[in-house]
């Protein structure tokens, strides 16, 4: 909202409705609270006391997608659990942000089989792409930060970022 | 303390019953008995009244790159709780009709394991109570641990497209 100089005599300031809705937004971000591998001991690690995640706003884990507006995506999405990941996301009340932490929700990482989503912006539109394997707390934080950018920005949540096809393969074996 | 005289006796006992279907094998870590597929259930039933009461493991190997006939070799662990006991089967099966009998009627614990097996390498257990998938999404195509499925590309259409 840029500096705003405090005119004693006239205490109020003028700003846009959608403004104040976004730093409002962005300061007060609820994840989603569920992990699916190795990353999520990471995301724990950023909640914890050492790194304290409550200093950006963004420490209020929800047990239920209901009450949650974030969702990180900390670990790999198995096929069979890609389904219940979408389900968890259309749950999330608008407006709703996903990242997608680590190599393996982002794209496939090392798991480059059958088994494995090749990132999970194939199932669930991705705000954030925050790199590592698994990323460290640090670098969950500056995902967080950057998506505090994206929404301080007014970019439209939710939204696919290209057009995302669906890869059609026949399997093999009988 | 292995008491070795028990686990000869009952493995004898195994192939001296069925000297057509049952070879004896030594592995480098316990004895092993190939049986022929259509004898599992039987031969197992009668390792398990000699005192291999526990099964350990239930897996699969696909012998594909070695060429090997037949292609599959459904393998089995036995152990003796009692005796401490252990024997390896091995059942080969062929590659047009992957099929042996169910073991669930002898150990109950063989229910998921041969659900994996079905479900990974597509060899069907005759009378086993649920055979479906267990590892992959229901309405799955393939067998993923078969040697000829496609290391990658197997990826199905995102699962739910944005409306």
């Amino acid at each position: 909202m840029g500096q705003i100089a405090m005119d004693p005599n006239r205490p109020f300031f003028l700003t846009k409705l959608e403004k104040i809705a976004h730093w409002a937004q962005k300061n007060s971000l609820w994840p989603a609270q569920f992990g699916l591998a190795c990353c999520a001991i990471e995301m724990m690690g950023t909640a914890a006391t050492r790194f304290d995640l409550s200093r950006f706003g963004a420490e209020v884990f929800r047990a239920s997608p209901r009450q949650a507006d974030v969702m990180i995506v900390a670990g790999r999405v198995a096929q069979k659990m890609a389904p219940v990941v979408r389900t968890l996301y259309d749950q999330m009340p608008d407006p709703k942000w996903v990242i997608a932490m680590g190599a393996c929700a982002s794209c496939g990482g090392v798991f480059n089989n059958y088994a494995i989503v090749q990132g999970v912006d194939r199932v669930v539109p991705v705000d954030v792409y925050v790199p590592g394997c698994p990323p460290s707390p640090d670098a969950l934080i500056f995902g967080i930060m950057k998506l505090q950018e994206k929404i301080a920005m007014g970019k439209n949540p939710g939204a696919w970022e290209g057009e995302v096809l669906p890869l059609k393969v026949e399997a093999g074996g009988r | 303390m292995i008491d070795q005289a028990g686990q000869e006796a009952a493995i004898a006992a195994a192939v001296a019953a069925w000297p057509e279907g049952v070879r004896r094998e030594e592995g480098i870590d316990m004895p092993v008995l190939i049986v022929q597929a259509p004898l599992i259930r039987p031969v197992c039933e009668e390792l398990k009244r000699r005192g291999f009461d526990m099964l350990t493991d239930l897996t699969a190997v696909d012998w594909l790159p070695m060429g090997k006939v037949p292609r599959f070799e459904v393998v089995y662990h036995l152990f003796s709780t009692r005796g401490m006991w252990r024997v390896r089967l091995k059942a080969p099966v062929g590659e047009e009709d992957p099929v042996i009998d169910s073991l669930v009627p002898v150990w109950p614990g063989a229910n998921w394991p041969e659900r994996e097996v079905w479900d990974l390498f597509g060899i069907r257990f005759e009378g086993h109570p649920n055979l479906t998938r267990i590892m992959m999404p229901d309405d799955w195509e393939g067998f993923p641990l078969r040697k000829d499925y496609p290391l990658e590309g197997t990826e199905r259409p995102a699962p739910i497209v944005r409306e």
